[in-house]
């Protein structure tokens, strides 16, 4: 069970995320990134309540990797919970991916570009 | 006794009992016209031909079986033919007499009464079998109390015999008194006519015939017996005994009343062929699922039985989601016709299938203002709650249909939604077992796509173990010696789960074994893979991997993390466990040749008592009753306590150690597990 929400920070969409993405709601999240990103803003991922992602649900975030860096849009992922960073990290996401720890952050280096 | 050999023997019987009856009468009349000294009783001839009626009533108790709906008119055709063939002799006698009416012979008592003799068998066969089939009716659906009724008259009928024997005149008070008595008994059960009801138009008028064809060989009898007894030369007349003329008068009842009440039954047999028809329609709609018929053949049925139901002019079925309209007596363009014409709100929201589930049998029918079609009935057919076609019915008078057509009409459509609401079941049940049998060959098909057997080395022992949550999985391991000495193992997990993650794995296998035998580096492996699952990977699903090269000559271990989770190597000199975890990225996740900067190449020199643990997260990730991960600590601890086994111990304590840790719970996830422990000892 997940529950997506979007808002809008200025020129930022503000995706938050909140329960656990598995290969069933991970058509939500592909939801969210696709409106997201047909959008054309940067895009700000809240994963504070994020407790649980399998890899289909990680399969959605990568699908988008390519097709944001052609269209240039920032994707800044935050807030990570220990075990969640960790699955990142392991697959190596952590090298492609721009993942910060809080939201502060995320603004600042999205207000940089 | 098997019914055969009682209808033989009572056949014998009867013709036995006909014989000594005539010839001890014939001879008794010789005795008395030569006034012989012959002592003979004269109860002898009375006997024989009691025992003649017994017999012939028993050889037909045997013979004509029991009355059924479908052998009614068996049952009076039987009674036309005998009646025919004993007519036929009594006319042939009546002929004899005829000829020779001058002459001598015909004047002879002994002539006389030969020839009656005949008459007497020929009569009672008539009499004796017409009994019994009348009695075969009116049992019928029998009471107790009719049951008893009959048998008080049977029994009646068994004392008129011995009161016969009395010789009684025709006429006199005592045997009036018994006739009246016996008569009236047959005019009670005379009333027992059901199987009147059974008979359709068409076999009631045949009944109608066959009976009074009988009564005219009863009139003809009647007429040659009172003929032979108008000469008074007869020794023994018929006409003198209670017991035939009861007989005479039951059947004369029965055959008036049964014509009568046919008669009567006449015109409105149609209504009740009808009600049977519709009884039989519906047990053929209830029963065609059952039957493996199709949901066609069953709106077949449906539209037929219901145009026959409602004496409908010309009928159509629409399905919602089918174009093929089934229809009779109405073409395409007269259908269309229909439509547009209907004018009755809830008609077009039936038709229209916009049908709102508010149904009320009265909404149903309704006139029409159509240059043919006056009445139609509109009917909604609803399968699981929803409107799935539409039945109409026309008809050309105008209020042709009446409440209780609508309410057949709705009976039968409700009974072929249950029909085709239990044929979509049975297909779905079908169609799921059919899935099942495929995941199970997808299984077995998997399950061939591992190892099962992992190379050997004196250097090595090496063990591995897979387990798929679903039937099948995405994990996958693999082993190949690409040159002497030299040995690359592998292991993977693909993304997602079951089906999409089985096949995935099947290329990961595919481009193992082609990239292997390149004998290249392990990176070099991992770019080559990367770039080849790139293209045929969707572009969601990535694949994780470590990849192992023993070079056994070396003792080096050559290996290369592409987002897999990290392997665990025990080091036996230093007594400690180091994580493999060179960075690294998933094969997949990067399709482009930016990928290869992120393969990372390490090295290490194996030393004899060493371990290499490689495992998918389906380990690391399990979770207790109490939410907790396993993680990679969890499965440290474990390679810990059991570093001086061996391979296959090891394997097998961690997955124990791993179960105690779960508890009740089931790992639900693909898991994988391969222990290397390796031994310099035995290969210097």
């Amino acid at each position: 069970m997940v529950n997506i929400d979007i808002s809008k920070e200025h020129d930022i969409q503000l995706i938050t995320v909140v329960g656990e993405i598995d290969a069933s709601s991970s058509i939500e999240l592909d939801d969210a990134l696709r409106s997201a990103s047909d959008e054309g803003s940067g895009i700000i991922i809240n994963l504070e309540g994020l407790d649980y992602i399998s890899s289909a649900g990680l399969g959605v975030f990568i699908s988008y990797i390519d097709e944001l860096k052609t269209k240039r849009i920032l994707f800044i992922l935050f807030g990570m919970q220990p075990a969640v960073k960790e699955v990142f990290d392991i697959l190596g996401l952590n090298q492609i991916m721009k993942i910060v720890t809080d939201k502060d952050e995320a603004i600042k280096i999205a207000n940089e570009i | 006794m098997t019914q055969k050999l009682k209808i033989r023997l009572s056949f014998l019987a009867g013709l036995l009992s006909w014989l000594l009856f005539a010839l001890f009468d014939l001879y008794a009349l010789f005795v008395a016209k030569y006034e012989l000294k012959v002592n003979l009783s004269e109860l002898l001839p009375q006997i024989f031909l009691t025992t003649f009626i017994l017999s012939t009533l028993t050889f037909y108790r045997y013979k004509i079986t029991k009355a059924d709906s479908v052998n009614f008119l068996d049952l009076l055709w039987r009674v036309f033919i005998t009646g025919l063939v004993t007519t036929i002799g009594s006319l042939i006698i009546r002929l004899f007499f005829y000829v020779f009416a001058n002459s001598a012979i015909s004047k002879n008592p002994i002539t006389i009464n030969f020839f009656y003799h005949l008459l007497v068998g020929l009569v009672i066969i008539f009499l004796i079998s017409t009994f019994v089939i009348w009695k075969r009716l009116i049992l019928y659906q029998k009471s107790k109390n009719l049951l008893q009724l009959w048998g008080f008259f049977e029994y009646a009928l068994l004392g008129s015999m011995i009161f016969d024997f009395f010789g009684n005149q025709f006429f006199t008070v005592n045997f009036n008194t018994v006739l009246i008595f016996l008569s009236s008994f047959a005019l009670i059960l005379s009333f027992n006519l059901k199987w009147i009801a059974y008979l359709n138009f068409k076999q009631k008028w045949k009944s109608i015939l066959f009976i009074l064809l009988s009564g005219i060989y009863v009139y003809h009898f009647l007429l040659n017996l009172t003929n032979f007894s108008s000469t008074n030369e007869l020794s023994i007349n018929l006409i003198d005994r209670v017991y035939i003329n009861a007989i005479f008068v039951f059947i004369i009842l029965y055959a008036g009343i049964s014509i009568l009440v046919t008669l009567f039954n006449l015109p409105t047999s149609s209504v009740f062929e009808q009600k049977l028809k519709e009884a039989i329609d519906f047990q053929k709609l209830s029963q065609s699922i059952p039957s493996g018929q199709s949901e066609n053949q069953t709106y077949d049925i449906l539209l037929d039985s219901s145009m026959s139901a409602v004496f409908a002019d010309a009928a159509f079925l629409k399905l919602k989601n089918n174009d093929n309209i089934l229809s009779r007596n109405i073409d395409q363009n007269m259908i269309e016709e229909v439509h547009e014409n209907v004018n009755n709100n809830s008609a077009k929201e039936i038709i229209s299938f916009n049908f709102n589930g508010d149904f009320s049998n009265n909404k149903v029918s309704t006139s029409l203002r159509h240059s043919t079609f006056k009445s139609i009935i509109t009917m909604p057919i609803m399968v699981k709650g929803s409107q799935h076609g539409v039945l109409v019915l026309l008809q050309e008078v105008a209020d042709a249909f009446n409440r209780e057509m609508v309410d057949i009409i709705v009976t039968f459509v409700s009974q072929a939604s249950i029909s085709i609401e239990n044929f979509t079941l049975i297909s779905e049940a079908i169609e799921n077992e059919r899935y099942q049998e495929q995941l199970k060959i997808a299984k077995t098909v998997q399950n061939s796509l591992l190892p099962s057997k992992l190379n050997t080395h004196p250097d090595f022992e090496i063990v591995a173990e897979s387990h798929a949550a679903e039937e099948v999985g995405g994990d996958y391991y693999d082993m190949v010696e690409s040159q002497d000495g030299v040995f690359n193992f592998i292991i993977g997990d693909v993304s997602g789960k079951g089906t999409s993650a089985a096949f995935n794995m099947a290329q990961m296998k595919g481009i193992f074994h082609s990239l292997v035998l390149q004998n290249g580096k392990p990176a070099e492996f991992i770019m080559l893979a990367n770039a080849a699952l790139g293209m045929c990977l969707e572009k969601s699903s990535f694949i994780t991997a470590s990849y192992f090269q023993i070079d056994t000559i070396k003792k080096k271990l050559c290996h290369v993390r592409a987002g897999h989770c990290p392997a665990l190597y025990f080091s036996r000199s230093t007594n400690k466990i180091q994580l493999l975890e060179s960075n690294g990225l998933g094969l997949g996740i990067l399709r482009n040749s930016e990928y290869n900067d992120f393969v990372k190449e390490e090295t290490l020199t194996y030393h004899n008592g060493d371990i290499l643990l490689a495992y998918t997260d389906g380990i690391t990730e399990a979770r207790n009753a109490d939410n907790k991960l396993y993680g990679i600590e969890g499965l440290k601890t474990s390679l810990v306590k059991h570093t001086d086994c061996t391979a296959e111990e090891i394997k097998q304590r961690i997955i124990d150690d791993l179960q105690v840790f779960l508890g009740d719970l089931e790992l639900d996830d693909d898991y994988t597990l391969s222990v290397m422990k390796f031994d310099t000892t035995r290969n210097g």
